[in-house]
């Protein structure tokens, strides 16, 4: 990897990081309602997996989906407008937190019910396969998910029917607040996708190179007619399951522990010692990201909300 | 005109709308090599192949949720629940996904799929085999829910449903599939959100749709043989409901009785008969009357799983009430 592209990996990171607390202050300025979601920590995983992806290959995930909006490359102003509900957010204020997307990069959202995306992804992919396209879906979900009807049906319906599809799960060892070994009689992904033809792989989440050649062998093989794949990216979440989560289900210590593998330390380490950047580089895309999330809630703090009479659009795409 | 059956204009329907647009496709359990329970799609596996006819697992969650998400990329996938009672299990995938995925992102996506299922009790199936559930599909923005009477509006809706951009449940009486009514050779559509009067008089308005349009129809012959003139409209389609030919109806005739055969409580002649009072208030000389399945679980016993459904004798005596 050259410099080049690892000082754009770390920025991408440290946006995503940035964009998340910012989130957070905002959520307690009661500037953000609902739920929230935020993806510290996992940062390498969305950052690695979406670096390796072809333009037209696609993305969807459960609702801990920011990171993936901005890696989809989504102007990060409009994921900020969305967070806040205004009419220039990305879905017209309509999703909020859990409900990003933007078509127009291949990422199809954001979605609140867990594993109901999961079949989505599946169809996705369907219609590529149906068209002829190299086209893959990268189908990110949580380990929790894994215990859910969706689960089973859709990976058993990709792997019967070989779609072109990558199941990522994003395990950071909680499903909300239970441990993976309190609800999985199998804790170990790659495990379950056997069940479904796949041979899966499991990957150290917190290192962003890891991730990325795992994706991009398993982008390879889908293409080469071995669909689908199945990754499993050991991570960790530094904040709760959302906001207002009481975090009695783990301890400070074991949260400290993770906070030894940051995957943004991992990769700042990595570019300090092997293409010789210095402190001064790394701390300038600091700044840089401070401004343009400052720009963003600008934007976003600056913008209308919907018209009131506009609650009625876009119910159907097709009305009477 | 020839006379076809419901089961062979849902089945014209469905092969010309594939040879008229390569995105079309069906999924759904048994489909393919078996031609359909219903027979629904007899040879279409010959005639178009595995791609485009996908015999799938029996696995709901994923049929409903991966016909949503093809139809989000471009297709316009047909799947088949095997009957209505599976639909339950697609709940989910339906409501929550199919129907708010235009919405909650803003519009950047449409998912054009049609959930094709046929529903109904009366054939001994036992109580999971024999809902009527359509009102729950019908509660819900989002969805298009539609659910013909004759041979001829089957084929002009699902056309229709088949070409729109949002998602239509598309609900079939299996006891409807031999009615034989004329239908066109030409290519024509049924609008979806349009009732229809099937049949015209003027002592009192029948509302109803599928089999129970069936019945109400059944019912206003005889009726007529006594002298009561009963005009029957069709509401052909639940969401989004067309009260229009409905509140016409009941403004020549005072008196309204709603037929279904989902059950009384909370269902389609709930909505109507309140629809009515609100908007056609001016107008009742009489209680509206809706004459429903009665609430229980269907029956394995022949006459008694037959005494718990809506019938003719029953709606006659529904109209003998209002008049």
């Amino acid at each position: 990897m050259d410099k080049e592209t690892l000082l754009r990996w770390y920025r991408q990171m440290v946006l995503i990081r940035t964009f998340e607390q910012k989130c957070s202050e905002l959520y307690q300025q009661g500037k953000i309602g609902g739920f929230l979601h935020l993806y510290i920590g996992q940062e390498a995983i969305a950052v690695g997996t979406i670096n390796a992806r072809k333009e037209s290959d696609h993305l969807i995930t459960a609702y801990r989906d920011h990171a993936h909006a901005i890696m989809a490359g989504t102007d990060v102003k409009y994921l900020m407008a969305e967070m806040l509900g205004k009419a220039t957010g990305i879905s017209k204020g309509r999703g909020g937190s859990m409900h990003l997307a933007d078509v127009s990069k291949n990422y199809w959202g954001g979605y609140g019910i867990v594993g109901g995306h999961v079949p989505l992804g599946v169809g996705i992919a369907l219609a590529e396969q149906y068209k002829g396209t190299d086209s893959a879906v990268l189908c990110y979900m949580g380990d929790g998910s894994t215990n859910i009807g969706y689960f089973h049906e859709a990976l058993n319906l990709a792997g019967v029917w070989d779609l072109p599809v990558v199941f990522i799960v994003e395990n950071n060892q909680y499903g909300m607040g239970t441990a993976v070994d309190r609800a999985s009689a199998v804790p170990t992904m790659v495990e379950k996708a056997a069940a479904y033809g796949m041979k899966g792989k499991k990957v150290d989440g917190m290192n962003v190179f890891e991730v990325y050649n795992a994706t991009e062998k398993a982008l390879q093989a889908v293409r080469k007619g071995k669909a689908p794949q199945f990754l499993e990216m050991i991570t960790y979440r530094f904040e709760g399951h959302s906001m207002g989560d009481p975090l009695r289900y783990r301890t400070k210590e074991e949260v400290h522990k993770w906070q030894e593998t940051d995957p943004i330390g991992i990769l700042e380490k990595r570019i300090l010692d092997e293409v010789h950047a210095t402190k001064e580089e790394m701390d300038a895309l600091d700044e840089e990201v401070k401004l343009e999330i400052a720009a963003a809630v600008q934007f976003a703090e600056e913008s209308p909300f919907p018209e009131l009479d506009t609650l009625f659009d876009h119910i159907y795409a097709n009305p009477k | 005109m020839p006379k076809i059956t419901m089961r062979q204009a849902i089945t014209d329907a469905l092969r010309e709308e594939m040879h008229r647009d390569e995105t079309v496709f069906i999924m759904g359990q048994e489909v393919g090599m078996w031609g359909g329970t219903y027979a629904v799609t007899r040879g279409f596996y010959d005639e178009f192949g595995a791609k485009r006819i996908r015999d799938t697992p029996i696995s709901e969650m994923a049929i409903g949720g991966a016909a949503a998400g093809a139809a989000m990329n471009g297709l316009r996938p047909i799947a088949e629940f095997m009957t209505i009672n599976f639909a339950f299990l697609a709940l989910d995938a339906i409501i929550n996904h199919a129907a708010k995925v235009h919405y909650m992102f803003g519009g950047q996506m449409k998912c054009p799929v049609v959930f094709r299922a046929p529903g109904g009790g009366g054939r001994q199936l036992g109580a999971t085999h024999s809902h009527t559930p359509d009102v729950i599909f019908a509660h819900f923005p989002g969805l298009k829910v539609v659910s013909p009477a004759t041979a001829y509006d089957a084929k002009g809706l699902l056309k229709s449903a088949i070409r729109d951009d949002d998602p239509v449940m598309f609900i079939e009486h299996h006891t409807l599939y031999q009615i034989r009514d004329e239908v066109p050779e030409e290519e024509y559509l049924v609008p979806i959100g349009q009732s229809d009067v099937k049949r015209e008089g003027t002592d009192v308005t029948i509302v109803g749709y599928a089999q129970g349009l069936q019945v109400a129809l059944d019912a206003a012959a005889k009726l007529a043989e006594e002298g009561i003139s009963a005009e029957v409209v069709d509401l052909r389609t639940l969401r989004p409901l067309d009260m229009g030919p409905v509140l016409k109806s009941f403004q020549k005739t005072f008196r309204a009785v709603i037929v279904e055969e989902g059950y009384r409580s909370f269902g389609i002649g709930a909505e109507i008969a309140a629809r009515l009072q609100e908007e056609g208030f001016d107008y009742l000389d009489a209680p509206i009357k809706r004459v429903a399945q009665y609430e229980v679980p269907l029956p394995y016993s022949r006459q008694l799983e037959q005494s718990a459904l809506i019938n003719v004798d029953r709606v006659i005596k529904a109209v003998k009430e209002v008049l």
